[in-house]
């Protein structure tokens, strides 16, 4: 059998830290293996060899904040068989997504010196909103062995495991003690989406949500609980407002906290 | 396992019970037992009498747990904790097969698994019980499941009468506990005589406990003692934190379908799937397959899955049960009623753990008995 092409890939930045990419070169074990599966086509953060479109799969890492992204980002769907969108920011719009709640005219008046240069969006919105996205996968930043499951998945034309239940399975799998019944630590892990393996809680920190939402997020009932151990409503409409602030379960419960 | 027709009992002191784990270990078993950690007693390997939770106790409710400093030297005196010996026989994640591939094809290895006997320290009435369910499931029925059976076989257990009743336990509604009464090959029962070390009532319940038993150092029990041990287990099962009234509860539960309750519950009811994963019987799984990026290996594997999860009840098209109540309702009504028509016996021991370690403290025995109280006029279908 004569040798198949190597798929390309390509490695794309969008309103983003670079976290989630730079987990790719994170995957010091794999990367040789990484290397050795695909073509690392577009990858700028890594290289600065540019291996022209179109590609097998793309990874997009950011969310669109700015009329130049929300072109670019149609080029870069345009070019690539599967679209695969890793983190936070590109699955939910990340932490600049505060700004969907805020005025950024306000923003950009306070913090710029010539707010005039500034060219920005009203909103910070995940990739899914602008372009039919084949797989999303969640975190801030991502997890490096469901990154490497992902990209094992799609060579092998498979599903990737990455379930969506609660951060408290992986966090019972692990044979944890549970933070917010043993210890009174509050812990978003009940309403937060698994992927981690449950960081936090296994180094008896309560869970911060990284994650985004999980598949039936019951953060109404939560609350609650948070509020018995302490939280007061400001820390309440904080504490879903973070990496995924506009998810929407948890937009919805920040705001139902008066933020 | 075989019970010795013995009515003696013999006493060990904490170097006796200390001379145990030795003499198990010494013999091959992997000794297995109550620990302290992260703020909690958890099960863990042990070495020796020195690793046990000493002069520790629980303050046990709905989603609420907390160590607390006992005033004497007691090994045992608590509940149960948020792990089972269910991580032992029913591991978490299991690996059931890998391939890999080859010139022509591939091929698969699944080594037969070889995993040294278990003897479990410590194990309360209520768990034995829960052991002899997950031997129902895994082993009675038509499918036996071979990894179960490995890590079941050999296993020793050394039962220990509950000396205190958690805030959550309610084994007496169940008839489970507090006092083991078969499934063991040691029992022991904590007596704590004053200021001075706890010593142990220890019985017999198989011939290798018996053969075990006699090679410690010990002494033969006195009438009293043995009624001081009586005494332990009568006044624990008069100080249950909860109680389930299980008179009729499958038809109670399984007429009650529509009840509004389950509407209430699911309000509360995060799905996270806590309770599944501390129950002791809970048995269900998922299997996974892992390919790596070369396309050379691949592997499956089990791990626990909940009812509670989407993913448990997706075919083609969705979830069947896509809301929290109907994940709550499948889970208690499992649990309380169809596990009896199931494995004739009811899937619930009485532990306590699913209430406990609910992060918003629902507590199963509320939720029956709401619906026994204002069962819901329905028609039969």
């Amino acid at each position: 059998m004569a040798a198949m092409p190597k798929p390309k890939l390509a490695v794309w930045k969008f309103s983003s830290c670079d976290g989630c990419q730079l987990t790719l070169l994170d995957c010091e074990d794999e990367l040789l293996a990484v290397a050795g599966a695909v073509e690392i086509a577009y990858f700028p953060e890594a290289t600065r060899g540019v291996v022209k479109g179109p590609y097998d799969v793309s990874l997009v890492e950011g969310s669109i904040t700015t009329a130049h992204d929300a072109e670019r980002i149609r080029a870069v769907r345009k070019q690539s068989k599967a679209v695969i969108t890793i983190g936070a920011c590109a699955t939910a719009g990340g932490i600049q997504a505060l700004r969907n709640f805020a005025d950024v005219a306000a923003f950009t008046a306070i913090v710029y010196a010539r707010p005039d240069f500034i060219s920005t969006l009203a909103t910070s919105t995940p990739i899914a909103a602008h372009v039919p996205v084949d797989f999303e996968l969640r975190g801030c930043p991502i997890d490096k062995r469901q990154l490497i499951e992902v990209l094992s998945a799609f060579l092998a034309g498979r599903q990737p495991v990455t379930p969506a239940h609660s951060t408290c399975v992986d966090c019972k799998l692990a044979g944890n003690v549970c933070v917010m019944v043993a210890h009174g630590t509050p812990c978003l892990g009940p309403v937060t989406h698994a992927g981690c393996g449950a960081l936090c809680p296994t180094y008896n920190r309560g869970c911060y949500g990284c994650f985004g939402p999980m598949e039936s997020p019951n953060a109404k009932s939560l609350s609650a609980r948070l509020s018995a151990l302490g939280m007061d409503e400001r820390a309440l409409s904080r504490v879903y407002r973070t990496f995924n602030a506009a998810a929407k379960p948890f937009a919805d419960e920040a705001e139902r906290h008066g933020a | 396992m075989d019970m010795v027709q013995s009515d003696e009992r013999s006493i060990l002191t904490r170097a006796g019970l200390d001379a145990l784990i030795g003499t198990l270990a010494a013999r091959g078993y992997r000794v297995v037992g109550p620990k302290l950690r992260d703020q909690a007693i958890i099960y863990d390997d042990i070495a020796g009498v020195g690793d046990l939770p000493a002069g520790w106790t629980d303050e046990q409710d709905g989603g609420h747990y907390r160590l607390e400093q006992r005033d004497d030297n007691a090994l045992f005196g608590y509940a149960v904790g948020p792990h089972s010996w269910k991580k032992y026989l029913h591991p978490p994640r299991l690996q059931l097969w890998s391939a890999k591939r080859e010139e022509t094809g591939f091929s698969i290895s699944h080594e037969p698994e070889t995993i040294p006997p278990f003897a479990f320290i410590g194990v309360r009435a209520c768990e034995i019980q829960a052991i002899a369910i997950q031997d129902r499931v895994f082993l009675e029925g038509p499918h036996v499941d071979p990894h179960y059976q490995v890590r079941r076989a050999g296993a020793f257990i050394v039962a220990v009468n509950c000396g205190k009743a958690g805030g959550t336990c309610f084994c007496v509604s169940m008839g489970t506990g507090p006092c083991a009464k078969s499934g063991f090959d040691i029992a022991l029962t904590e007596l704590l005589p004053g200021t001075s070390e706890p010593i142990y009532v220890a019985e017999a319940g198989s011939e290798k406990g018996a053969e075990i038993l006699s090679s410690l150092p010990g002494r033969a029990a006195q009438p009293a003692e043995i009624e001081a041990a009586e005494a332990v287990v009568t006044h624990t099962a008069a100080a249950m934190g909860r109680s389930l009234e299980t008179a009729g509860i499958r038809d109670l539960l399984m007429s009650n379908l529509n009840h509004p309750r389950w509407d209430d519950v699911a309000e509360r009811c995060l799905a996270c799937a806590n309770c599944t994963m501390v129950c002791p019987t809970c048995f269900c799984t998922s299997v996974e397959d892992a390919s790596d990026l070369s396309g050379e290996e691949a592997s499956r594997s089990r791990r626990w899955d909940s009812c509670f999860t989407m993913d448990f009840s997706f075919i083609h098209g969705g979830s069947v049960r896509a809301s929290t109540k109907s994940r709550y309702r499948q889970w208690m009504t499992h649990k309380l009623a169809t596990w009896i028509d199931q494995f004739d016996t009811s899937g619930c021991v009485g532990c306590g753990r699913c209430i406990t370690w609910c992060p918003v403290g629902i507590d199963l025995t509320e939720e029956a008995r709401a619906i026994r109280d204002a069962p819901a006029q329905e028609a039969k279908p």
